[in-house]
């Protein structure tokens, strides 16, 4: 056991700083993130990248043109981007997808960016330090698990953040729900959210909790949480990398503020 | 459909006589699935494997009445198979030794592939439950929703003070129905949903489901293609067995031992974001080939050198903590015997004795070009299941030491159309074991029919085997020894 130890200190820290210190590796170089919309113009009639998505997140106006990409069901497959011969949807690297309104995940053409409201806080200063997270799979493909898991690892070590999973609802200030809800899984869910303590938040990780993901309409399965739960943080990605995971969470914090208004990026 | 597979039409009353042959003849059954050939006429598909490099078998039997025999009793394994044929397609089998629903849960609404005959019978019948009665015996039922970060069952023991008399886990909360979800689409964009059906395997999944759709499209994969597939599922591999032993660490409460191993495993999954975009290596195989070509950096190499260095290390240093083999030697003892009967799959078998590797004995992508070292253990235990993964690391760096440095240039992908009415089977080992795809094309050239046999569903079904008798202490550590996914088996 002591050998155990000696070997951990010799390998020195492996943590990240990001996101709080300067220059800190989120860990995520070279991943794809959710497709861009550049300037180019759409060609007529094209329908190629509303064909080719298989969530069906892209809406057409009359013309053939994008008029709707609602960010809540893409699954970052790249098949819009292969598909668009003008260019107008590109390879992107941005997953900080977070938000706290299911509207902000959908970017249309005819809205600009809304301007960033001051949200009235709904955290307590005091509550903001330190969270314990309750996840239920409700009907993933254990890739959210994978990455909810890889979340503890030395590398992001959750827990410097004052976050922690904790094995009992009636602990948790968060029900991290991840996956479509499945019929079978729908009361368990329930179960778990009533048997949760007030103030009780809700974070739907991943683009099945947010509309169901790529199986929305089976006999067995549901869309996400919409009319299940009320949720305060809707987090798409198939699946969220662990970083975009812990911007959810400290965006939930109100430690970290939204990037994403209306489907646009919105740096601060 | 191509060479690969022998198609062969089998009347009811001759089923349990091939069976018999097969057995004799040293083969083993694999996996039944029914679909409709024609509106009204269900069949069922039962899949055997007469041996190592011989051709599978496909045999076609259409029920009459609605009935079948059920080959439970002859192969144990087919019989999760046919009660999940009982829930989704409302057929009986005769003689089903335990008839009661498996996968069968809260659905709301009829569907064709889940007939109203089924659906009755999956609604009224809860799962079965043996009754076990006695003043000292205590039901422990834990689940659907379990402490960490894990995915969803349920688990009831009857238990003794520390003995447990029955243990028996409950599944398919997360049936999905993904299946079902295919149906429709057109083939050639599938692998996006194969990927999804079990995350940690998307590699596993899209490869097995497009050689499925290449066999029944008569497809040739370009070289390239093929060995960039291999590197890709040799690489899911690595983050797999790494986890698994950071996993298997934690449950023997190595806190630094755990450390270390997800350490690794997550370097990998920023590895394979840097190659591909995708911590999971989503979103490149396609029925063809691969959506667009890799580089692979010309420190690749050296990376995997230094990677297995480091595995190295950890793995012997793991295997000379003395508190983390008395934990797994004699943990859990799964038999040659009950691993054949049941069904075992991947490293569960092989550390039982059974010398299978869909990779070796029924080659596919780069692999009929380099074989890879199988490793085998006798034991059966915890122990020889996490000798087996610890060789099968070492394997898949020697792998990508074959691979990379034969790597062809050319084109990598090449037209794929399967004309409609066709059909093909796909397969690919996962780091979990044995993965199948059978798929449909209807007459409309969408996909009309797709079986998934996922390596948990194996596994899954011979778990409890090695509970039985154990005690409670043992129990997580015999779990983790397993490294079952539920996503896949669930579906």
């Amino acid at each position: 056991m002591p050998l155990w130890t000696l070997r951990g200190l010799a390998q020195g820290i492996a943590t990240t700083r990001w996101p709080d210190g300067s220059g800190g590796d989120d860990g995520q170089q070279g991943g794809y993130g959710m497709p861009r919309i550049g300037a180019e113009q759409c060609l007529d009639d094209c329908r190629a990248c509303a064909e080719a998505c298989p969530t069906k997140a892209i809406r057409l106006d009359t013309r053939g043109h994008l008029a709707e990409l609602d960010y809540g069901r893409c699954i970052a497959c790249q098949l819009c981007v292969e598909a668009c011969p003008a260019g107008t949807l590109q390879s992107g690297h941005e997953w900080a997808f977070g938000v706290r309104e299911r509207a902000d995940l959908r970017w249309s053409l005819d809205t600009d960016t809304p301007p960033a409201q001051a949200l009235a806080s709904r955290i307590e200063s005091s509550f903001r330090g330190s969270l314990h997270i309750r996840h239920v799979d409700a009907g993933s493909c254990n890739g959210c698990e994978s990455e909810l898991q890889a979340l503890g690892n030395p590398f992001y070590n959750l827990h410097r953040l004052g976050i922690f999973f904790t094995p009992s609802p009636r602990a948790a200030d968060l029900l991290l729900v991840t996956g479509m809800v499945t019929a079978a899984m729908r009361e368990p869910l329930q179960a778990t959210w009533e048997a949760m303590p007030e103030p009780r938040r809700v974070l739907a990780c991943g683009t099945c909790a947010v509309c169901g993901g790529v199986s929305a309409d089976t006999y067995a399965s549901g869309h996400g949480l919409e009319g299940v739960l009320p949720v305060d943080v809707w987090l798409p990605g198939c699946p969220p990398n662990p970083a975009a995971i812990i911007d959810a969470l400290l965006l939930l914090l109100e430690r970290k503020p939204q990037r994403i208004h209306g489907g646009r990026v919105h740096a601060p | 459909m191509n060479g690969t597979t022998e198609k062969i039409d089998v009347r009811p009353s001759a089923l349990a006589g091939k069976v018999e042959q097969l057995l004799a003849d040293g083969g083993r059954m694999q996996m039944a699935y029914a679909w409709f050939p024609q509106p009204d006429r269900v069949q069922v598909r039962y899949l055997a494997s007469p041996g190592a490099r011989q051709p599978f078998q496909l045999w076609c039997c259409d029920a009459v009445d609605a009935t079948l025999p059920s080959l439970a009793t002859q192969a144990p394994l087919l019989s999760w198979y046919e009660r999940e044929i009982q829930d989704l397609y409302g057929l009986r089998f005769d003689g089903l030794p335990m008839p009661h629903p498996l996968v069968a849960g809260g659905w709301t609404e009829a569907s064709p592939l889940v007939n109203a005959h089924g659906m009755q019978a999956c609604l009224s019948a809860p799962g079965h439950v043996p009754g076990i009665h006695g003043s000292d015996v205590q039901l422990l039922s834990s689940g659907p929703v379990r402490a960490g970060v894990v995915e969803s069952a349920q688990h009831l023991f009857f238990y003794v003070g520390e003995a447990i008399l029955h243990y028996q886990p409950r599944l398919f909360f997360k049936h999905r129905g993904m299946e079902r979800a295919f149906e429709g689409h057109d083939p050639r964009s599938g692998a996006t949903l194969a990927e999804r059906v079990s995350g940690i395997g998307s590699v596993a999944h899209a490869l097995a489901y497009c050689q499925a759709v290449e066999d029944a499209a008569g497809c040739e994969v370009p070289k390239r293609a093929q060995q960039l597939r291999a590197v890709l599922a040799e690489l899911e591999r690595l983050y797999n067995h790494l986890y698994y032993f950071g996993h298997l660490a934690d449950a023997t409460t190595l806190k630094v031992g755990h450390a270390e191993g997800v350490l690794l495993a997550e370097r990998v999954k920023q590895l394979n974001a840097r190659l591909t975009g995708s911590r999971f290596l989503r979103n490149l195989v396609t029925p063809g080939g691969l959506r667009r070509d890799i580089e692979l950096p010309r420190d690749f190499l050296h990376t995997m050198y230094l990677l297995r260095e480091q595995t190295n290390s950890y793995l012997k240093q793991l295997e000379r903590t003395t508190s983390y083999l008395d934990r797994l030697i004699t943990t859990g003892v799964l038999s040659r015997q009950v691993a054949f009967d049941q069904g075992a799959t991947g490293p569960v078998e092989r550390a039982s004795g059974l010398d299978r590797d869909l990779r070796r004995d029924h080659p596919y992508a780069a692999y009929a070009w380099h074989a890879p070292d199988v490793p085998l253990a006798e034991e059966g235990d915890a122990y020889a299941r996490a000798k087996v993964r610890a060789a099968e690391l070492r394997a898949s760096f020697q792998l990508l030491d074959a691979f990379v440095p034969t790597l062809v240039d050319g084109p990598i992908r090449a037209e794929c159309r399967p004309a409609p009415g066709v059909e093909g089977l796909g397969w690919a080992e996962s780091p979990r074991g044995s993965l199948f795809y059978a798929v449909h094309v209807g007459a409309d050239g969408k996909l009309a029919r797709v079986k998934i046999k996922s390596p948990s569903f194996s596994n899954w079904r011979v778990f409890p085997f090695t509970v039985h008798r154990t005690n409670m202490m043992d129990f997580a550590i015999n779990e983790a020894s397993f490294g079952l996914s539920i996503a896949g088996c669930d579906r």
